[in-house]
């Protein structure tokens, strides 16, 4: 049971193969004796754990529960848990400990899921590589060298390296995508809107957006079903009607048009990643998708776009940990200038504080119009470039990243070259598009991720053309050696 | 040199809602401190703003009743800075697209003239919490129970020239406020308060001077005082040759001064930029009018109707039309009694005397105005006369039940039996034969005098109860 799919647990639970408190306890057991190799983990509360997996299975032994009953399922430390630790990466959160949940921890509890543990990230979610994380590094299952990608990094090494059955992410720029690719799994972020940010620790409001992290698409349908819904408490989530994500997950590909946005597959590219894409695609186009060249012309403009507007809206999402409320407060401050430029100048870490700094200063009188304002019009012809290919074609696709997972320590002192590493991943995000990485090959024995990007709210239609694929590969049934003790 | 004083006028007024502008926490006044406060209010990680309609329905109401365009698109803004009471590190705010654009309203002036003055702009806010200096030995405690109370920030046009001008806007402001219901306006509470902009320039000059800002002057009362204060201080400044400083000042009550707070230069950099938790509020034309639609009477139609429609005097109808629950009092007893006339006298002479002598207000008056119709109905039926009347008032204000019930336990109803009030007239005749013989032989003029020393004994005698008018007639028949 701990190398099965959510399916496989939903089924086995069901038909009381095994009961939740074992298939807990096995994955607490992994951890225990794992982690310590992966670092996913930042918190993990076994009693609470084990007592939520005690419940489910008393709701199991009753008949008529939520497909999602008794499944462990690791959360980002980005999620407030009622009760339990949320640092979300940071040692400003270190001591935090929120009195509620987030709406999505709502959702997963009410339909049964067990709470298994907090996974790994960057700090406040700002990095590609779980390497900003104050508890250290996640590391990539498949090589503990190479980094798990990020800021969702600790989600994705939990899940590839069996540490959970699936797991949840956040998205404010390729966070769930980049990691899932890295890491060899799948991971959707969904239309923004379509997910609660409730209870979310908030990086760039504009742009947040949760989503699930697991082995296949069929999985990621089965937690996208508890996640989605209107919120009334998030005033930016959608009331769009949800659907039942898994019904639609076979549907054929015939006549599918899926666009190949040319800006995707130039010079930045790395040519095994693209052997890789293209094979991929060819599999689609064999089960009778129709590739279609596409242009988004200002792909160009994305990155400095996403760096203007994400740390503008950081940088006051932070404001509010000052420590006067709650989180870390620096020792002895003489006066509250002192207060504030000690607890934050101690709390953050440097990349935190580098996007502060940028964010504040293109939102500063005298600059706003220049950086901001510029900003969010390059990001509407963005947006509008995406809808433009909309027009003539059902899916985008291309590589989730330029490249395979790079090794720790690469890139940490180059802010631009990690910040290249989301090209292919921030544009979605500033459209407010679905967009999900599914496995695609490997490099040197390193995962690569194909990434195909929908039209809002056609999240069914994503995970229908990457179930399809999946149907016929079998490059996200593969598990790292480290991971499963064996060799295939 | 003579200078004129330009003003603008900004108003902070706490709209009444039961819940805060972007949380459920409610707005109950004088709570003990973070009693009302959640996790929203806290700014705890992850929190998110939910937008309270009711809000944006007082600020319609206020957009519609002073004829302003209101915006279809208005836009919620981030305006950022650290401060212990604010704590998200930002307050939401409106910056480039408020609710409600330009309007005016009617403002009635001391000495009975009218003027318009210019809105600017009207727009929602949420207003930030307390610090608390005192009871914390060297340290500083917060309360957050205003924190996210809802705000609507009401910018005047620097169209007031002076003190009395200003006090006149506040007061038409409030009066239109509470009319509309959007606001209790109990400014002792913070409900209502004014940032005063000030600047000077020489009379005959259109160009405007250096302004300063005095934050938060929490009464008419220190407004006038405070702008006589600056206009002082900024006329001595200009005329020893020196330059008005742009900064924001402080209103000292105790001291009756302004003294600087902060000057521009030093001042925050909001960096204001559109709130991305929050959807701008979107309204259409049916929206706008069903508001329209919802609101009462506003004081100048009132104010109107009255003198119109009752023939009251413009002073009357504007005493009588101040607040709205004082115009229904004196509404219900002129329908109640039938003569406006004499209901207006009532109201504005014995009923807001005894209010103002109780220091209390309409709402709280012990006399119902069906009650006071009452009252009146007896005069105007002649049971009592005008001055027993007062007397059967002040029992009504002790609580001892209504006119009638009064007038029969006390015995006050009036004598207009002639033969009872003969044998009275006869007295008093009699006894007083020395007057009775100069009446003969006087004048016409002291005849009138006389019988007025002959009503007023009868009067004394039936203790005021005997009907003046039929003792008249008794006294010129008797007479000859």
């Amino acid at each position: 049971m701990n190398n099965s799919s959510v399916a496989q647990l939903v089924k086995g639970l069901r038909e009381r193969q095994y009961s939740s408190v074992e298939v807990t306890r096995s994955y607490l057991d992994r951890i225990a004796a794992m982690d310590v190799h992966y670092n996913s983990y930042i918190g993990v509360d076994e009693a609470a754990a084990l007592a939520a997996a005690e419940a489910a299975d008393k709701r199991l032994a009753a008949g008529d529960t939520p497909p999602l009953t008794g499944v462990p399922i690791a959360h980002k430390d980005i999620f407030c848990t009622d009760g339990m630790r949320t640092s979300c990466g940071s040692r400003m959160l270190d001591n935090f400990v929120p009195p509620y949940d987030a709406t999505v921890i709502q959702r997963f509890k009410a339909d049964g899921a067990v709470v298994l543990g907090k996974t790994n990230m960057d700090e406040f979610a700002m990095g590609s590589s779980n390497e900003s994380s104050f508890y250290g590094p996640a590391r990539n299952p498949w090589n503990t060298e190479l980094v798990p990608g990020g800021s969702s990094g600790g989600s994705a090494a939990a899940v590839a390296g069996w540490l959970a059955p699936a797991a949840t992410g956040t998205d404010t720029g390729g966070s769930i995508r980049q990691p899932a690719a890295f890491c060899g799994i799948t991971g959707l972020k969904p239309t923004y809107g379509r997910v609660s940010r409730l209870g979310i620790v908030a990086f760039a409001s504009s742009l947040d957006q949760a989503g699930p992290m697991a082995h296949s698409a069929e999985d990621c349908a089965l937690l996208l079903n508890t996640m989605a819904g209107h919120d009334p408490r998030d005033a930016t989530s959608s009331s769009a009607a949800t659907e039942d994500y898994s019904s639609r997950l076979g549907d054929d590909l015939d006549g599918l048009r899926i666009g190949l946005p040319r800006e995707y597959f130039s010079d930045g590219l790395d040519a095994a990643t693209r052997r890789c894409v293209d094979n991929a695609l060819q599999e689609l186009e064999s089960q009778g998708a129709i590739l279609v060249d596409v242009s988004l012309p200002h792909s160009a403009l994305t990155v400095p776009t996403y760096y203007i507007i994400a740390p503008a809206e950081a940088s006051t999402n932070l404001s509010r940990f000052d420590g006067v409320r709650y989180g870390y407060r620096c020792e002895d401050p003489v006066d509250l200038h002192d207060l504030y430029t000690r607890t934050r100048g101690e709390g953050f870490g440097e990349e935190v504080k580098r996007r502060i700094l940028v964010g504040t200063y293109a939102l500063s009188a005298g600059y706003y119009d220049a950086y901001y304002k510029k900003a969010q019009q390059v990001r509407r012809l963005i947006k509008q470039d995406f809808m433009n290919c909309f027009d003539s074609v059902d899916i985008i696709a291309g590589p989730t990243t330029p490249g395979p997972a790079f090794a720790l320590g690469t890139k940490s002192n180059d802010p631009i070259a990690m910040y290249l590493e989301d090209v292919y991943t921030l544009a979605v995000n500033l459209a407010g598009l679905p967009g999900i990485s599914v496995p695609a090959g490997f490099v040197e024995d390193k995962p690569v991720g194909l990434q195909l990007i929908g039209r809002h709210f056609h999240e069914a239609r994503l995970l229908n053309v990457a179930h399809r694929f999946q149907q016929a590969t079998d490059w996200h049934l593969r598990s790292p050696d480290f991971a499963t003790g064996e060799q295939h | 040199m003579q200078w004129e004083c330009v003003i603008g006028l900004e108003v902070h007024l706490q709209l009444a809602t039961q819940s805060k502008i972007f949380s459920g926490s409610p707005t109950t006044f004088g709570a003990a401190p973070n009693t009302q406060a959640n996790a929203v209010d806290l700014a705890m990680p992850g929190m998110l703003p939910v937008l309270n309609e009711q809000a944006v329905c007082h600020a319609v109401k206020f957009g519609v009743g002073i004829g302003a365009n209101v915006n279809k698109r208005s836009v919620f803004d981030r305006k950022n800075y650290f401060y212990p009471d604010l704590p998200k590190g930002y307050q939401i705010s409106q910056f480039e697209a408020p609710i409600v654009g330009r309007g005016s309203f009617e403002v009635l002036m001391e000495d009975g003239s009218t003027r318009d003055i210019g809105i600017t702009r009207a727009h929602l806010e949420e207003d930030a919490g307390k610090s608390l200096h005192e009871d914390f030995q060297g340290q500083s405690g917060i309360d957050l129970n205003r924190a996210g109370t809802p705000l609507l920030e009401i910018v005047s046009d620097p169209d007031i020239r002076n003190a009395a001008e200003a006090v006149a806007y506040l007061k038409a402001l409030h009066r239109l406020v509470t009319y509309l219901g959007i606001s209790d306006g109990n400014m002792a509470e913070g409900s209502m308060r004014c940032d005063v902009n000030i600047s000077l320039r020489p009379k005959g000059s259109l160009t405007l001077g250096t302004r300063a800002e005095i934050k938060n002057v929490n009464s008419f009362r220190f407004v006038e005082k405070a702008i006589h204060h600056e206009f002082e201080r900024q006329a001595d400044i200009l005329e020893s040759g020196g330059k008005i400083v742009q900064e924001t000042r402080l209103y000292d009550s105790d001291r009756d001064e302004t003294r600087s707070m902060r000057s521009k230069e030093v001042a925050n950099d909001y960096r204001y930029f559109p709130e991305p938790d929050l959807l701008p509020i979107v309204i259409d034309d049916a929206y706008i009018e069903a508001v329209s639609n919802s609101l009462p009477e506003l004081p100048g139609e009132k104010r109107d109707r009255f003198s119109t429609h009752y023939g009251l005097s413009k002073y009357d109808a504007s005493v009588l039309s101040d607040s709205r629950p004082l115009a229904d009092y004196f509404e219900s007893v002129a329908t109640g009694c039938g003569d406006a006339k004499i209901a207006a006298n009532w109201v504005q002479v014995e009923l807001l005397g005894q209010l103002n002598r109780a220091e209390t207000v309409i709402e709280n008056c012990p006399v119902s105005a069906i009650d006071l119709a009452g009252l009146i109905t007896r005069i105007l039926d002649n049971s009592i006369s005008g001055k027993i009347a007062k007397q059967v008032f002040e029992a009504m204000w002790q609580g001892e039940g209504s006119a009638d019930e009064i007038i029969a336990a006390k015995g006050l109803q009036q004598v207009s039996d002639s033969g009872a009030l003969e044998t009275i007239v006869d007295d008093v005749l009699g006894a007083n034969a020395d007057q009775v013989k100069q009446y003969l032989e006087a004048d016409e003029a002291k005849r009138k005098k006389l019988v007025g020393f002959f009503v007023g004994q009868v009067m004394k005698l039936s203790k005021g109860q005997a009907n003046p008018k039929i003792v008249n007639e008794l006294l010129v028949k008797k007479l000859v």
